[in-house]
């Protein structure tokens, strides 16, 4: 295993959580526009959606109810997933290439993202 | 507006920014959160959220073109992502602290600066500095990259002050919703000596994950608003790739000219608006 398989590898496997990510953003899409197409809408002003759009829990739940706009956010959520899923892929494959420095390095990045998405779920 | 009217205008946009971005190569994000926010009247706050996961999807859409043509490196990236990181949570977090005011003048410097380098910069000859300094390899950043048909060494400088400047490039991504991809070239290529192509390269991967590390605070905020974010996504992933379709054909000079200008349009309108507080 070298750096460059290792690295086609995981630029196929992004591509292909942005092509399900796009997917599932789509069909939502749908969705939304199939009951709401007519909806006045203005986004003037700022304010917060609420927990349904907010959480990850909240998302996955209003998902699991079809709801259409947690449908959406969960094709976000799941693109959001890819670069995470390639640093942690990164920390496997550096680990295999046993380079115990950038597996360390690759940890603390995740540890940093980990931390970032801790406050959505 | 009715929400099919204002879902189909952010689409088309969106897909001409994408396919903008990825031809001039500037990214399209830049040019998402001013169409929405002077165009639209959409609040700054969801404009950001939204441009933000579209710089996630063309970053992470293409990671495995460019690792094909065997620039990117991965150890410079992992390492650089650390500050980008770090930076990206405290401007994420900053912007629900500044008034939308400062960011719509924030933005409108750095729309000035893609204009300037839309319109004025050439491609600069990569040349490699072969030796790494002593940080640089102990580190072991330094690789090889092809040119003309042969593998190239080059050497890695100055890591320190390239990790600092890192720091600002993620901050001003998350307090932007950008890829900030132009400061994060200048951070590899200036700085720390490394080849051109080795830096865009590099700073397209790394793209994604910085905005991922901002993503989170964006969306336990609720900056990220499915209505405004679905279009723009997938209108920014269309745009993108029609853009490497017809790469090879386009004239590009001309094309950069076009986005510098309306570039420029864009960063006046943000800042006028800025300072008048009527963003």
């Amino acid at each position: 295993m070298d750096d460059r398989r290792l690295e086609l590898i995981i630029g196929n496997l992004l591509r292909a959580g942005v092509l399900l990510a796009a997917a599932v953003v789509l069909f939502g899409g749908v969705l939304y526009l199939a009951s709401h197409h007519a909806d006045r809408v203005s986004y003037r002003h700022f304010s917060a959606g609420g927990d349904a759009i907010q959480s990850v829990g909240g998302v996955l739940q209003s998902a699991a109810h079809l709801d259409s706009e947690g449908l959406i956010q969960l094709g976000l959520l799941l693109l959001i997933a890819t670069p995470v899923a390639r640093v942690a892929l990164a920390v496997v494959g550096f680990a295999l290439e046993k380079d115990r420095l950038y597996a360390v390095v690759s940890l603390i990045v995740l540890l940093i993202l980990a931390f970032s998405l801790w406050r959505a779920i | 507006m009715t929400a099919l009217i204002f879902t189909s205008i952010v689409f088309a946009l969106s897909a001409v920014a994408g396919f903008l971005g990825s031809l001039t190569g500037l990214g399209g994000g830049v040019v998402i959160v001013p169409a929405l926010a002077l165009a639209l009247g959409v609040d700054i706050k969801y404009a950001i959220g939204a441009s933000l996961v579209s710089v996630i999807a063309t970053s992470s859409g293409a990671a495995a073109a460019y690792v094909r043509e065997g620039f990117s490196n991965i150890r410079i990236g992992m390492l650089l992502e650390i500050a980008t990181t770090l930076g990206a949570i405290a401007g994420a977090v900053l912007a629900a602290h500044v008034t939308t005011h400062v960011i719509a003048i924030v933005f409108g410097l750095v729309l000035v600066q893609a204009a300037y380098q839309s319109l004025f910069k050439a491609e600069p000859e990569s040349t490699a500095i072969v030796e790494s300094d002593v940080l640089g390899a102990r580190l072991r950043l330094g690789s090889d990259y092809p040119v003309d048909g042969r593998r190239q060494r080059y050497g890695v400088r100055n890591v320190p002050t390239g990790f600092a400047l890192m720091l600002g490039a993620g901050a001003l991504s998350g307090l932007l919703g950008i890829g900030s991809g132009a400061l994060k070239v200048i951070a590899m290529d200036r700085a720390m000596k490394i080849p051109f192509k080795v830096s865009t390269t590099t700073s397209n991967f790394m793209i994604g994950v910085t905005a991922a590390a901002s993503a989170g605070v964006y969306l336990s905020r609720g900056y990220i608003d499915p209505r405004i974010t679905m279009p723009v996504m997938l209108g920014v992933l269309a745009g993108a790739f029609l853009g490497t379709k017809v790469l090879v054909h386009a004239r590009v000079r001309t094309l950069r000219i076009v986005f510098g200008v309306v570039v420029l349009a864009l960063a006046i309108e943000m800042i006028v608006n800025g300072f008048a507080g009527r963003i």
